[in-house]
């Protein structure tokens, strides 16, 4: 029961972080709302290995962590490029890769 | 004395690479001596290797050289080999050492032309293909070198290709050459398929064994090696491509569509003699085209006004005597006619050259005029030249291989009296539009001032070709005046022997016969341009004149009638085609495929947000599999 709940709370931290990705318009604050997500399925990986008693839950969720790190440090990177270039963080208007046809 | 064989083409070759890789860079007194050199080392060679031939024979009658295997499939064998009997010899000795002396005046001619690297590159690589044809040893051997001439010959028309005219005359030459050179690849598939080999010895053994005499399998085969010889040889009705190539520079009108491509197709036929000889239909067919081409042609030459077409249309006519020679099987002179016909032609085109070049280019002869004592060498080189055009007896080289050939055309088993009247019908014309264009062209008034008479180096073959225009035909004599028969001797022996009629008139009656015949056209042509000239004005009045010269002058419309036949047809079956039907198909599968790229490409718009709902849409969708599968 106890490993139940915290499935629970990771659930609700995932939808919530997926809803920050659909619905906000910054891209920092999509960048934060997948690191949410991350850390949802960390606890859920987490709450499995004490479940089971085993090391590897933890084990991911250190895998998860440094994922993260390195996921951010690039996503920033990208973020300084982007809005040096467009002068504009909104997502609605980075859609430069449409594809117009031309027929 | 073999190992030698192979430097006869080799040094043209060699001429050709040198000439082709680094003429840019050599100035054009190297280019002439490298261009005019190796011929003539190349004649030197032939001529020590034709006196070694005639002092001591080779057994077999033929020096044999293989260089290496060519080609090898299955039971296919093909060598790099030559082959040099006495025909080849006769043949070769023309092709170098004329060759020599038109690549020396051309040295003079061409000098102030700015390709005069290619000019003698293109010359090189002909003379090399031609000796690659009739040395061959096999006939692969020979359709290479056929088809090397047929190539050098297009780029030589079409030399000064700036002109439009040129290129066209270039193509037609290579366009109609190339009908007969399929017939006559066609011929041979058809003649390996039976016989299983090329080399022409074995053919020659092995075709009277195999074929049937005028069986249809033997009969086809020898009508498309004929179809093949007067594509190249511009017999009717593959003949108008010849009048046309003029356009190129004059050494190359002497050389190769006077002395020797042309004569191509009559070495064909003689070389295959053999299998010419197992079908005497083919034989007849051989003699009439030439009948015919020689009447036509030599109606055509006398109504011409530019000198090269003149001198082409005569080129026809008497290439037509060589082919009624064979074709009555009187094979040496056909062959000897070729041997004085290649002096004395090439002398008329060098001459008709060094007058055009002294006149600004001008090739009309009523724009010439008086030019014997300006042009006093050329004058008297031309002179000899068109008496041995004209067959003017005793004195001149053609009188003696064209009685040969007027005896013969009814003397011999393949012959008859028909065949004899139209050949003295032809020179009659022959002497009549020889005269004429002397009498225009050296008599009367000077109508255009010469810039520089010709140079040392082109009087000096001009004069050398005019000794031999005179006395080459002493070698062999009409056997009823002088026994002498050095020519015939040496080539027989790789000829079938001449058979006659049982009964024939006396060759003196024919003889007198065929002097007057000349004699009768040149005092036409006195009479008609120089005594009195009221005749022809009075005849230019009548329509029906008018008409007829017309007719002769285009050649007796051959052209207008294979552009109703051919090319118009043609043109309608590709104006048909003009929206190209069958591309249709892959312009369909190419919209297709756009109009699919527009359906897709919706669901490509760039906004994060959509890519994600699809990612989370494709979750779900296999999360739902999970549970409810």
């Amino acid at each position: 029961m106890q490993s139940y709940s915290v499935l629970v709370v990771a659930a609700i931290l995932f939808v919530l972080g997926l809803l920050g990705v659909l619905t906000r318009r910054n891209i920092i604050f999509i960048l934060i709302s997948v690191e949410i997500m991350l850390n949802a399925a960390g606890v859920a990986f987490v709450a499995a290995g004490a479940r089971w008693g085993q090391p590897d839950g933890q084990v991911m969720f250190l895998f998860i962590l440094a994922m993260a790190a390195s996921e951010v440090s690039v996503g920033l990177a990208l973020v300084m490029q982007v809005y040096h270039q467009h002068k504009t963080l909104d997502v609605s208007k980075l859609n430069n890769l449409k594809d117009d046809i031309e027929t | 004395m073999q190992e030698v064989l192979f430097l006869i083409p080799a040094l043209p070759l060699m001429g050709f690479l040198i000439l082709s890789l680094a003429g840019r860079h050599l100035s054009k007194q190297v280019i002439a001596v490298v261009g005019a050199g190796v011929v003539c080392i190349a004649a030197i060679v032939t001529i020590w290797l034709g006196i070694n031939f005639l002092q001591a024979p080779p057994e077999n009658g033929a020096y044999t050289e293989t260089l290496w295997r060519w080609m090898s499939v299955a039971n296919f064998n093909c060598s790099f080999s030559f082959r040099i009997d006495a025909l080849s010899l006769v043949f070769l000795f023309v092709i170098t050492f004329v060759g020599a002396l038109i690549h020396i005046y051309s040295a003079g001619f061409m000098k102030h032309d700015r390709d005069y690297a290619r000019f003698f590159a293109s010359m090189n690589l002909f003379v090399c293909a031609m000796l690659i044809l009739v040395m061959a040893d096999n006939l692969v051997l020979l359709y290479l070198g056929w088809e090397g001439v047929g190539l050098c010959s297009y780029l030589l028309i079409g030399f000064w290709y700036e002109t439009t005219a040129n290129v066209h005359a270039a193509n037609k030459a290579f366009y109609i050459t190339r009908i007969g050179d399929t017939a006559m690849a066609i011929g041979l598939f058809l003649l390996f398929r039976e016989l299983g080999t090329l080399d022409i010895p074995a053919i020659q053994k092995a075709a009277p064994e195999h074929f049937i005499k005028s069986s249809p399998l033997i009969t086809s085969i020898a009508l498309l090696l004929l179809a093949g010889g007067m594509g190249k040889s511009a017999q009717v009705p593959l003949q108008t491509w010849l009048p046309d190539a003029m356009a190129g520079p004059s050494p190359v009108s002497a050389l190769i569509h006077a002395a020797t491509m042309v004569t191509a197709g009559v070495y064909l036929v003689a070389r295959m003699h053999a299998v010419f000889q197992l079908s005497p239909f083919v034989m007849n067919i051989t003699a009439v085209v030439g009948a015919v081409t020689l009447l036509i042609a030599g109606c055509s030459a006398m109504v011409q006004t530019d000198i090269k077409r003149i001198l082409a249309y005569s080129t026809i006519s008497q290439v037509g005597y060589m082919f009624l020679a064979l074709g009555v099987g009187a094979w040496s002179a056909g062959i000897f006619h070729f041997f004085t016909h290649a002096f004395f032609k090439a002398l008329l085109f060098l001459a008709a050259g060094a007058v055009i070049e002294s006149l600004h280019h001008e090739h009309g002869i009523f724009k010439m005029g008086g030019l014997k004592n300006k042009l006093p060498i050329v004058f008297y080189t031309f002179l000899a030249g068109a008496a041995a055009l004209a067959a003017l007896p005793f004195v001149s080289a053609g009188f003696f291989s064209k009685d040969q050939i007027l005896w013969y055309a009814w003397s011999a088993n393949g012959g008859n009296p028909l065949l004899w009247l139209v050949a003295l019908a032809g020179a009659f014309i022959t002497a009549f539009y020889t005269t004429r264009l002397m009498l225009v062209v050296f008599w009367g008034e000077i109508k255009t001032d010469i810039s520089e008479p010709p140079g040392r180096l082109m009087t000096w073959p001009l004069i050398i070709l005019a000794l031999l225009s005179i006395v080459a035909g002493f070698i062999e004599w009409p056997h009823n005046l002088m026994h002498v028969t050095l020519f015939s001797d040496v080539v027989q022996k790789a000829l079938p022997p001449l058979t006659e009629k049982d009964i024939v008139p006396s060759e003196y009656i024919f003889q007198l016969i065929a002097v007057a015949a000349t004699l009768t056209g040149i005092y036409t042509g006195y009479l008609l341009y120089k005594k009195n000239t009221a005749i022809v004005a009075k005849w230019k009045e009548v329509p029906a004149l008018v008409g007829l010269r017309n007719f002769f002058f285009s050649g007796w419309r051959f052209d207008q009638l294979y552009h109703t036949l051919f090319v118009r047809p043609f043109m309608f079956v590709t104006s048909l085609n003009k929206q190209d039907v069958i591309d249709k198909i892959y312009t369909g599968i190419v919209s297709i495929f756009q109009w699919l790229n527009g359906i897709f490409s919706v669901s490509q718009d760039g906004s994060v947000r959509t890519y994600v709902i699809s990612v989370l849409i494709g979750i779900i969708f296999i999360l739902a599999l999970q549970f409810f599968l």
